[in-house]
């Protein structure tokens, strides 16, 4: 269906009676030409950019729930491209061009709201290392400005930049980060792809692949035998459990990240606020609701809900430089399955299976990477070669010891 | 989280920090011929299972010992927690 300004007006006028679907529920096709396991974000995107920009035919996502049920609607929708490391920081940068046309490209209002996110500093340390990140930024075309404490006090007039242990002293700022509305997201890639011919097959679970002579040729689901050239694997929190299935071990561990949202309020909160010294995170989202979050939970967990001494941390994060946050009600928490890699980067390649791809490893900062990420996969699976900014995101970077380490933190998931 | 200690009883999980699975308990041999291989697995490779699964925790903030937790991790409820010092021995990894 084609939407319009035109279309707006005469729906309002005949009772929005004509809106149809968004995208068509077909049955499965015994045979595609590439089969993305995983209806999120990234999977969606991945088939909505083979059928775009590579001219690829006969592509299905297959989702063992409902499209957008994964982390592509419980995370925090927050968009940047504030990395320091070669390896991540052009394809961060070319994900967040990519969102600036999103809307257009898609004919949908997905929100992108570049409202900008700040960085806050505590420490001589911490200034050196954000303005070292900052100029990374720059030499790759992203946008980063240093603040000082009176330009963010003239912009956040309620941060206490006085806390006795966490003194602000200034913040590194992106003013073309911000928020999108994350099932938006979803909806209009799925949205995309379906008029491209994709099809988009939910209640869909992958239980195992089909394997002649070592190559990878087609998916079992719980709605029968899939037979397809290329298999591209996108689950993000379930990449452990899919792989197995091939045989493979990850250089994964799945995680819990809670997520907290409180009250409809007034505007208050006109940016992203970072407070990583004290794990908070903050924005408030255009129904007013003030969302933020924190660390992971930091043991495996599969359970898609946390632990209250997480809550706890969060909360006196947040008290510690938003005081009035404490007058507003929380409403609503949340988890959901973090795929922690070793580095705290991501891996988009082939495996050592043929016809068999993976796509996987976001660790909490996915969202932002979706066109990216659905971008640079769909390049592996067309040309059979990785996009000049995903290079690095190869699964033999660990066994030859390079790693793409943000934190400096080495192999231990739950540090990332 | 309520982990047993088998020495203290029941402490908050918030007083350990978590260490991953435990079968980092079992350290490649370094003399091995295909010790680089071992070790690129051992660092790196996890079996990450959703279901039971036996992980390290380490009592930093009490009496120091390292404990073997087995917890399903589709519902944290533990069911069994040893130390890691009676597992090693047991598993032959020290005396
Ligand atoms: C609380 C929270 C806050 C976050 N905040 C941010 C943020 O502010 N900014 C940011 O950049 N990132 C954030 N993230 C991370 C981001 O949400 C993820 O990295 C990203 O959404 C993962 O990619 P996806 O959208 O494709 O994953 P998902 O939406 O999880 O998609 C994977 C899909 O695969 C499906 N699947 C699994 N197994 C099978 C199977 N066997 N067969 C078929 N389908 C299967 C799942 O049902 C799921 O729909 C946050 C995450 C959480 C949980």
């Amino acid at each position: 269906m084609r939407y319009s300004g035109f279309r707006v007006i005469k729906e309002a006028l005949t009772g929005h009676r004509g809106w149809g679907p968004a995208w068509r529920d077909p049955e499965p096709q015994p045979a595609y030409d590439i089969v993305i396991i995983g209806g999120g974000g990234h999977g969606l995107a991945t088939a909505y950019y083979l059928a775009s920009v590579y001219g690829q035919k006969r592509i299905a996502v297959l989702e063992k729930g409902w499209i957008g049920g994964g982390n592509v609607g419980r995370n925090t929708t927050i968009i940047r491209s504030n990395y320091l490391l070669d390896g991540n920081e052009p394809f961060y940068e070319f994900s967040l061009k990519l969102w600036e046309g999103l809307e257009q490209e898609l004919n949908y209002n997905a929100m992108v709201s570049q409202r900008g996110i700040l960085n806050l500093i505590h420490t001589d340390a911490q200034r050196d290392a954000f303005i070292r990140r900052g100029n990374a930024m720059i030499l790759n075309g992203a946008d980063a400005e240093l603040l000082s404490t009176e330009q963010i006090k003239a912009r956040y007039p309620f941060l206490n930049t006085e806390n006795a242990r966490f003194p602000i002293k200034g913040g590194l700022a992106q003013h073309r980060g911000g928020t999108v509305r994350h099932d938006a997201v979803a909806w209009g890639y799925a949205r995309g792809a379906d008029r491209l011919g994709v099809d988009i097959i939910q209640n869909c679970e992958v239980t195992g692949f089909v394997m002649e002579g070592g190559t990878c040729t087609g998916v079992e689901t719980s709605r029968g035998t899939i037979k397809a050239a290329k298999v591209a694997s996108c689950v993000a929190g379930s990449s452990s459990r899919v792989m197995e299935k091939a045989g493979m071990r990850l250089p994964i561990e799945s995680h819990v990240l809670q997520a907290f949202v409180s009250e409809g309020l007034k505007p208050l909160l006109p940016g992203v606020i970072t407070f990583g010294a004290g794990h908070f995170y903050c924005s408030q989202s255009d129904k007013g609701g003030l969302v933020f979050g924190g660390d992971i939970d930091g043991y495996n967990s599969y359970a898609q809900r946390g632990n209250l001494p997480v809550v706890e941390d969060v909360c006196e994060g947040g008290m510690a430089i938003f005081p009035n946050l404490g007058r507003a009600r929380l409403l609503r928490m949340w988890g959901g399955i973090m795929d922690m890699s070793m580095d705290g980067s991501p891996i988009i390649d082939r495996t050592h299976v043929g016809g068999l791809y993976f796509n996987g490893g976001w660790c909490y900062g996915g969202f932002k990477a979706t066109p990216a990420s659905g971008y640079v996969y769909a390049h592996l699976l067309a040309t059979g070669q990785p996009h000049p900014t995903a290079t690095a995101y190869r699964f033999d970077r660990f066994n030859r010891g390079l790693m793409i380490d943000e934190k400096g933190m080495g192999n231990q998931p739950n540090l990332h | 989280m309520l982990i047993n200690h088998p020495l203290l009883g029941p402490r908050d999980a918030a007083e350990f920090t978590y260490m991953g699975d435990a079968s980092l308990i079992h350290r490649p041999d370094w003399q091995a011929s295909d010790a680089a291989a071992q070790f690129a697995d051992y660092g790196y490779l996890r079996d990450n299972p959703a279901g039971l699964h036996r992980e390290l925790w380490f009592h930093e903030g009490g009496d120091r010992s390292w404990l073997v937790v087995t917890r399903d991790t589709t519902t944290h409820e533990i069911t069994q927690v040893e130390l890691a010092r009676d597992v090693a021995r047991r598993e032959g990894r020290s005396t």
